[in-house]
């Protein structure tokens, strides 16, 4: 299984963003480093969820907001490592419309469940395979700071 | 011109971040490329050639399929073009609403 390094203050702003959104979903990108186990991530960004005709189910990053996003992250000597969203009043596990929209290879997939307005668990997903045929989610960890706090199916 | 290729794709770019490429438009840069990368082409089109539905190309800040002579659009060395998929999902639950699927901007009717 892979391991998401996540930094103890990303994991909140994640976990805040979409408690301020609620009942929307929120989204953002994950910016970081490649290591041999999973992703280490350095910042998030926040994004607009695109979808105001559906935005409590549904969330859509707006293609020139992730180039500038690529750009931010390409300054800060990090790449896209992966984005999160959330799930209002959903567990956080991937949905088929997640999976069929999904399209970063080798990126991870951070979802957070928010229940009545107050975060709950908060899970991520690798997006393995090497074409959009073979393309599968796979269970990751969340380590932060160094500590576990679990895999989806844990 | 500079060609920015997405975290996905570098595996298939020779894990490039940025590659330089000679081109005139925007389709011979996709051109010299994939070219240069051939497995590059099946991330970034159909088995029919077309661009896929997913897959976004900016030139500096615009959407390509937008642009008024799309692939055929003039480039110069300093622009930079962007190959970045699409970010979308959901719970897609409908909540007592009909489903909407997402279709943003269909397979564009380029390169042939
Ligand atoms: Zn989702």
């Amino acid at each position: 299984m892979s391991i998401l390094r996540l930094p103890r203050f990303i994991y909140d702003e994640i976990r805040a963003h979409g408690e301020e959104t609620y009942p929307q979903e929120c989204c953002g990108a994950l910016l970081g480093h490649p290591a041999a186990e999973g992703w280490r991530i350095v910042a998030s960004v926040r994004s607009g969820n695109t979808r105001t005709d559906s935005a409590h189910n549904r969330y859509q990053i707006a293609p020139v907001e992730l180039v500038h996003i690529q750009r931010t992250a390409r300054r800060q000597g990090a790449e896209i490592a992966g984005f999160y969203h959330s799930h209002p009043d959903h567990p956080p596990q991937w949905s088929p419309t997640d999976f069929a929209e999904a399209h970063w290879l080798g990126c991870s997939y951070v979802i957070t469940e928010v229940a009545q307005g107050k975060a709950g668990r908060t899970n991520s997903f690798l997006l393995a395979g090497t074409t959009e045929e073979d393309k599968h989610f796979e269970d990751e960890a969340i380590v932060m700071d160094d500590e576990r706090i679990g895999a989806p199916s844990a | 011109m500079n060609i920015l290729i997405s975290t996905p794709l570098r595996p298939f770019a020779g894990g490039q971040h940025v590659l330089q490429v000679e081109a005139g438009t925007v389709g011979e840069a996709i051109r010299a490329l994939t070219g240069a990368h051939p497995e590059l082409r099946k991330h970034l089109f159909t088995p029919e050639g077309k661009l896929r539905a997913f897959v976004n190309l900016y030139l500096n800040e615009d959407d390509v399929r937008y642009l008024p002579d799309r692939e055929n659009t003039r480039v110069s060395a300093a622009d930079s073009l962007s190959i970045i998929p699409s970010i979308a999902g959901g719970t897609g639950h409908p909540g007592g609403r009909a489903l909407i699927i997402l279709q943003p901007a269909g397979e564009a009717e380029i390169w042939n």
